[in-house]
């Protein structure tokens, strides 16, 4: 079972023990991990479920799509390298454990 | 000794109870908690289930790409973790506010130091004879929602009567169904006044060219039926369009009952101040139902939308643990209409002029609504990037002008990073 860390700016964390089939932004948004907003509920409308991927990320989620990308020009915080939107984060059994960096703002 | 909730000295008279369990109520809990409020938090809910997304359920939901589980505003665990009491399945019916006390329907008796009304809004009935048929439905919970796809899998003949919103985004869904709908509407152009000529015409030509028949002008007359099952639509001309499944949506009303029977003023919605407070000190009136000042001067205006809910939520939540702020966030939509996806930042109300930018490598567009020489709301139809920087532009005050929409190589993207880029070189 995938295990994710959202990690806040301050240092706080949430680890979240997630079935396969789930997105990153829909786990946290039913926890209700704070700075994850996704106002678009995950249609690729918005830019407000962004994180910074940490530990576990490589090579486990496809790369962004052409509108992923667009959107990722779009964040509150700077994008940087390692910047995704979270609802594209599919959860499979090939993440186990992984660890995502929630940006200080995301509107 | 925690913080108090209400007016000036409610803290501790039963802490902060919420009469609406949608997106308003449960973020303004939500928010409370966040903010440290320690005193309790009872979140009284209508429906008999634990809070859901509305938006999914003319889209996602009745498309199939959803399931139950997912519509969930928040998780299993998520109230009893925050101390959040949940009462579903229970009507306020009595608000006492010289005792500060709530009565339920179940006889169940709630003091309360804040009231907050986020009791939202119900469908407008059709105020035409027939509206009881069976395979006449409305689209709010989902209750409906469910038995609309239940009608799906055997309808035939499927008229919507509303061309808003929710009526358009229900057509898609039964295109998606392999079904043609009929939408009818008394008003020229679809989605009312919510949104501009450009837009309109460009859903309405879109919708036509998927396969839904859209009659325009048209005011149906009466719903006929047959053993009491609905079998058409009379419409003012005369015509019958067969039907075995009608759709209304033709708007919602403002549930303000409990604030009128409290005394409190109502005028197309709980009237609030820009604190959202109602002129009851312990009681606020937030989301759907709340009939609030528009920041940006115009007038008392009333909003339908997941932002206005959320973000009204947060601005009392931040008031009642002592952060007050008038409420002035910039208002924002959207409604997915199959592969149709409209975006909306700002309101459009009142505008005089518009610029349209076309994308025609995605066949999206951007609609730029002027009053005067001020930008007021932008549409965008699959343009998510438009609509994100859009928001930053109108929320931010940077002076844009019809002439620097229409010019040939503007974005407004670029646009806003150009204006701040200039601000940050000038001198102070």
């Amino acid at each position: 079972m995938p295990k994710v860390t959202y990690v806040q700016q301050d240092g706080t964390q949430t680890v979240l023990d997630l079935p396969a089939g789930t997105t990153v932004m829909r786990a946290a948004v039913a926890a209700g991990v704070r700075g994850i907003v996704a106002e678009c509920g995950g249609n690729l409308m918005c830019a407000t479920c962004h994180v910074y991927t940490g530990d576990g990320a490589d090579g486990v989620f496809p790369g962004a799509t052409d509108d992923e990308d667009e959107l990722l020009d779009c964040t509150a915080e700077p994008r940087r390298d390692n910047s995704r939107l979270s609802c594209q984060l599919s959860l499979t059994d090939q993440v186990e454990q992984l660890v995502v960096h929630v940006p200080g703002a995301q509107t | 000794m925690t913080r108090g909730a209400g007016g000036n000295d409610a803290g501790g008279h039963g802490g902060v109870v919420v009469v609406g369990a949608g997106q308003a109520g449960v973020q303004v809990a939500e928010s409370l908690r966040e903010a440290g409020y320690d005193d309790p938090v009872i979140l009284v809910g209508e429906e008999p289930r634990p809070p859901y997304q509305r938006p999914p359920l003319s889209k996602e939901y009745l498309a199939g790409k959803l399931p139950d589980a997912e519509l969930a505003l928040r998780g299993d665990r998520f109230y009893e973790d925050r101390g959040i009491r949940l009462l579903v399945g229970r009507r306020a019916v009595e608000l006492d506010r010289s005792g500060r006390v709530l009565t339920l329907d179940d006889g169940t008796v709630l003091p309360y130091g804040h009231l907050v009304l986020a009791t939202g809004a119900r469908p407008r009935p059709l105020p035409v004879p027939g509206g009881r048929l069976e395979g006449v439905v409305g689209l709010r919970t989902l209750d409906d929602a469910q038995e609309l796809c239940r009608r799906l899998e055997s309808a035939r003949d499927v008229v919507v009567i509303g061309a808003g919103f929710i009526g358009l985004e229900f057509a898609a869904a039964c295109r998606a169904a392999g079904l043609n709908p009929v939408v009818l509407d008394i008003a020229e152009q679809v989605m009312g006044r919510a949104v501009s000529a450009p837009t309109a015409a460009h859903f309405a030509e879109q919708h036509g060219l998927r396969g839904t028949r859209l009659l325009m002008g048209t005011a149906p007359t009466e719903l006929v039926g047959r053993d009491g099952r609905v079998t058409g639509v009379r419409t003012a001309d005369g015509t019958t369009i067969p039907a075995d499944l009608v759709v209304t949506g033709v708007g919602v009303l403002p549930n303000t009952e409990l604030a009128a029977l409290a005394g409190l003023d109502t005028d197309n919605g709980i009237v609030v101040d820009e604190y959202l407070a109602t002129e009851d000190p312990h009681i606020s009136a937030i989301g759907d139902c709340a009939a609030f000042p528009d920041p940006r001067g115009g007038g008392r205006i009333r909003l339908e939308s997941v932002q206005n809910a959320a973000d009204q939520a947060r601005c009392l939540a931040a008031r009642l643990t002592g952060a007050a702020r008038p409420y002035d966030a910039l208002p924002w939509f959207w409604s997915y209409q199959g592969d149709l996806r409209l975006q909306i930042a700002g309101l459009a109300t009142g505008h005089d002029h518009t610029v349209v930018r076309k994308d025609e490598r995605t066949q999206g567009l951007s609609v730029y609504c002027f009053r005067g020489s001020s930008l007021v709301a932008v549409e965008s139809v699959n343009r998510p990037a438009d609509h994100m920087a859009a928001r930053r532009l109108l929320a931010s005050g940077v002076t844009v002008t019809p002439e620097d929409v229409a010019g040939p190589e503007f974005s407004a993207r670029a646009h806003m990073a150009r204006a701040t880029d200039s601000e940050r070189r000038a001198p102070a």
